[in-house]
């Protein structure tokens, strides 16, 4: 059943009328045109689609849209502001931390969530983390040294 | 696109002027394919394989046939194009994998971009310089001996000052060549941007999110399909009862002969009005399966061919002191890549417009134009960015599924496998059987290798030790088999054959160092002459640490050696195994390659690391388990995939061998990972696996089997 929904989708406040039963992985990309998260399972195994719910990591695919109302979600457009990148998607750069790419959203938001919660995590921290984020092309060396990057960037006096 | 072919003159032109180097490649399997694309009417000059364009502006594009999977060859062919017309890396646009831009191209697959595209293309580089000096010359009344290139301009080395830009120089030109006779290439030692480690080009896309995939391409009217699915491969129609599907809103249901597909806005919706449809389907008898396969295989294999022979079977029997028999056996194994395989498809009149997910868009061009039955030339197929591929992304079922509901619905059609389908459709990895008999002599020289391969296919079966008698022979390839081998399609997988093979060989060297009583590497020593071999396995066991012993030590280290189509890699790799629960940790691998001249060095490291990490998942755990065509693993929930938590330390030596032309990179270090893990094993406890993946129960149960004194070996009737 069609219902109105309100929140916050990247700081902007949204209002939809949709299924609010249909998963937030398809109306982000369908009604609200955002495909940087993307489909790799259907089943939240692989975490391509992984966006924050008030700075939660969660797996879109299988996130009612209804558990949204009132909340903020932020997607990998959301991450950069006012054109800057932020640290974790500097470091995602300089390390080459990406091959095909299809992973690397989810990975992104993944760790932004990590550095909210622990600012300077140690490497098992991160791989614990991580580890529900399949990357095929097996950049996972790069990418742990991408997150550790931006960790010490983000907070350079930070205890581990 | 005109109807007929254009001339060269008349394609340039409608490119929009300019200078521009057409060229070929080398490659010896795209020279076996001309044949086959002659006659196909493309509306295109055909003499040239890619070409490259300063245009009026001063940009310089690169137009070829070649994806960008993730391996990273957008970032390198622009170093080796910036490097040779002297321009920065970031002025080089790559235009890959759109067939309406991009002349014909057989497909981004087996390591071959760098090797064999990247030497003409540098050429066409010196050409376009050659050209853009001798307009200089004639602009600035300076002879062209004292003219230099520098950042997009040609100078007068003796004034600076003087200097015209390349774009100027483009400027109301239409200059085409042909490189013929080849121009002479920068020297090595000069240059600056090819050899250097560079960031991607596609970086800064990725990270924000807004590089665009197949499945990221919306048209105004797009329909979302999704398409019911037999439950299993050889499956039939029986019943369909579409009323509870057709009463949801916005449902549109489109048939044609067994292609049903629901339409709707979204996939989810989709998805919700597939699940009304109420279908029944015949199923076949499942004949064979992932227990069984082995046996069928061996008892359906056709004769085969040698693939090389050398010397004398009967004669190398005869010499050898101990022989040597064993099978071994690889599964079947999903590409996985993280993205489905994906189209969007638009018509317009008797035109079509596919972007796909694909390695080969000449081949989804030709596989829609065959599904329309529309000429070659009406089909353009764009290749957006590709979220993987291994081999898996060859065929192109899906950018035809896309056209022909495109065409049934009468608006564009987004086709995005489920992750169940892409399980469902992909052509695996054969399932493959290697049977070896080999002899050593009174001093441990391997004198005899009579070696068979059933369906895993002939790459790397070559022996590069030095062996005076042998023969190998292939029954049975990788490519689409023969009817009632396989009970669905199989295909190339990342290095196709080589997995198998080296898994076989490197394991029976392993087998026959132990019972000679020899340390593993010091046994290959003694049987390689191949000085390539002997530095880069050298290299290997220095870094490493590695000093010798007879296994098993309990020290868990293994060791394999490929020469995968020119590039030569040795792999170390150091492991626990625990006997109680049969898990194995790979805690070590040092990985030594020489693969010649190393155009970027990072991305070559990336693809080192890539293929050492991915490769864990064959050794370990994958394998597709099925009954018939019925595929039981659908996704990673079950079939599991290397992860964060199973990285091991990773060492990557690249040889110093700059004079040896490039050869690839995007395959060779995971040929080795099966075999070196599986030696490695053997070394920390003592047991050996002749099947993949080396699972905890193959373990705990090969450790049974050595308790009770049975012997290791597995066999299969007909071997």
């Amino acid at each position: 059943m069609n219902d109105n929904i309100d929140f916050k989708v990247n700081g902007k406040p949204v209002r939809l009328s949709v299924d609010t039963d249909r998963m937030l992985f398809w109306v982000l990309r369908a009604e609200l045109s955002l495909t940087g998260a993307k489909y790799g399972c259907g089943e939240g195994y692989c975490g391509t689609c992984t966006v924050l719910v008030d700075n939660e990591p969660v797996r879109a695919c299988q996130y009612p849209v209804k558990n949204v109302r009132g909340k903020e979600v932020l997607t990998i457009e959301g991450l950069a502001s006012n054109g800057e990148l932020h640290p974790i998607q500097k470091a995602f750069v300089r390390h080459n931390a990406m091959q095909c790419g299809f992973c690397t959203s989810g990975m992104i938001i993944e760790a932004y969530s990590l550095l909210k919660k622990k600012a300077r995590p140690t490497r098992s921290e991160i791989i614990k983390a991580m580890d529900d984020h399949l990357c095929r092309c097996s950049s996972y060396h790069r990418i742990l040294q991408a997150v550790e990057t931006a960790a010490q960037e983000i907070s350079p006096g930070g205890k581990r | 696109m005109n109807a007929f072919p254009l001339s060269r003159r008349e394609f340039i032109k409608l490119l929009g002027g300019g200078i521009v180097i057409f060229f070929t490649p080398g490659d010896p399997w795209a020279m076996l394919q001309e044949a086959q694309r002659r006659g196909f009417d493309r509306g295109y000059p055909e003499d040239f394989n890619a070409y490259l364009r300063i245009a009026p502006d001063g940009k310089v594009s690169c137009f070829t046939g070649k994806t960008e999977l993730g391996q990273g060859v957008q970032t390198s062919l622009a170093q080796i194009l910036a490097e040779e017309l002297d321009i920065s890396l970031e002025s080089v646009d790559t235009i890959m994998g759109d067939t309406a831009l991009c002349p014909w191209d057989m497909g981004t697959f087996g390591s071959r971009t760098i090797k064999y595209f990247g030497p003409a293309l540098r050429q066409a580089a010196a050409e376009a310089r050659a050209v853009l000096v001798e307009l200089a010359s004639e602009h600035l009344k300076i002879p062209a001996e004292r003219l230099a290139t520098s950042g997009g301009f040609v100078f007068d080395r003796k004034n600076p000052q003087a200097k015209i830009s390349y774009g100027d120089l483009a400027k109301g030109k239409i200059i085409e060549r042909h490189l013929d006779p080849k121009p002479t290439v920068k020297p090595r030692s000069e240059h600056t941007i090819s050899g250097q480690p560079f960031g991607r080009k596609d970086a800064l896309l990725k990270v924000t999110g807004k590089a665009e995939y197949a499945g990221d391409i919306r048209l105004p009217g797009m329909l979302c399909a999704r398409i019911l699915r037999p439950p299993a491969h050889g499956a039939k129609l029986k019943s369909l009862d579409l009323r509870e599907a057709e009463k949801l809103a916005g449902v549109r249901i489109v048939r044609d002969g067994d292609l049903i597909a629901v339409l709707r806005s979204s996939f989810d919706l989709a998805d919700a009005a597939l699940s009304k449809i109420r279908a029944e389907f015949d199923r076949p008898p499942e004949m064979v399966d992932d227990e069984s396969i082995y046996e069928h295989l061996v008892k359906v294999a056709p004769a085969g061919a040698v693939v090389e022979e050398k010397g004398n079977l009967e004669e190398g029997r005869k010499i050898s002191s101990t022989l040597y028999e064993e099978t071994y056996f690889t599964p079947y194994v999903a590409h996985a890549p993280l993205e489905p395989h994906t189209a969007v498809a638009k018509i317009e009149g008797d035109r079509a417009t596919v972007w796909a997910s694909t390695q080969r868009p000449f081949g989804a061009q030709e596989e829609v134009a065959q599904a329309l039955g529309l000429p070659l030339s009406n089909i353009r197929i764009i290749t957006p960015y590709v979220g993987g591929g291994f081999g898996g992304k060859n065929r192109n079922r899906q950018a035809v599924e896309a056209a022909l509901l495109a065409k049934l619905a009468g608006a564009p059609v987004q086709v995005a496998w489920s992750r169940e389908e892409e399980f469902f459709y992909d052509t695996f990895q054969p399932a493959a059987v290697v049977k070896i008999i080999s002899g050593l002599d009174a001093s441990n020289r391997l004198v005899l290798w009579d070696y068979v391969v059933f369906f895993g296919g002939e790459r790397t079966s070559q022996p590069f030790y030095s062996i005076p008698h042998y023969r190998i022979l292939s029954r049975g390839g990788w490519t689409r088999a023969a009817a009632g081998a396989h009970p669905f399609e199989v295909g190339a997988w990342r290095a196709p054959g080589s997995n198998t093979n080296t898994f076989a060989r490197e394991s029976h060297m392993d087998v026959m160092a132990v019972r000679a009583g020899m340390d593993p590497v010091e046994f290959r020593l003694n049987n390689l002459t191949d000085e390539r071999m002997r530095r880069v396995l050298l290299a290997a066991a220095k870094k490493f640490g590695w000093s010798p012993a007879k296994a098993p030590t309990g020290r868990g280290f293994g060791v394999s050696c490929v020469n995968y189509l020119g590039t030569y890699v040795a792999t170390m790799a150091e492991v626990e195994a625990d006997k109680e629960s049969g898990a194995v940790r790979v805690k070590r691998v040092v990985c030594s390659q020489d693969m010649g001249e190393v155009i970027n060095p990072d991305g070559a490291r990336a693809q080192m690391e890539g293929c050492i990490t991915m490769g864990l998942g064959y050794c370990l755990s994958e394998e597709i388990r099925f009954r018939g065509g019925d595929i039981r693993d659908r996704n990673f929930d079950t079939y599991e995939i290397p992860r964060f938590s199973w990285l091991p330390k990773i060492e990557n030596i690249l040889i110093d061998n700059p004079d040896l032309p490039a050869q690839g990179g995007g395959e060779p270090p995971i040929v080795n990972m099966g075999a070196a893990i599986s030696n490695a094993v053997y070394d920390a406890i003592g047991v050996r696996l002749f099947r993949l993946p080396l699972t905890p129960s193959r373990i705990l149960e090969a450790v049974r089997k050595k308790r009770s004194g049975l012997p290791a070996s597995q066999s299969v009737t007909g071997v």
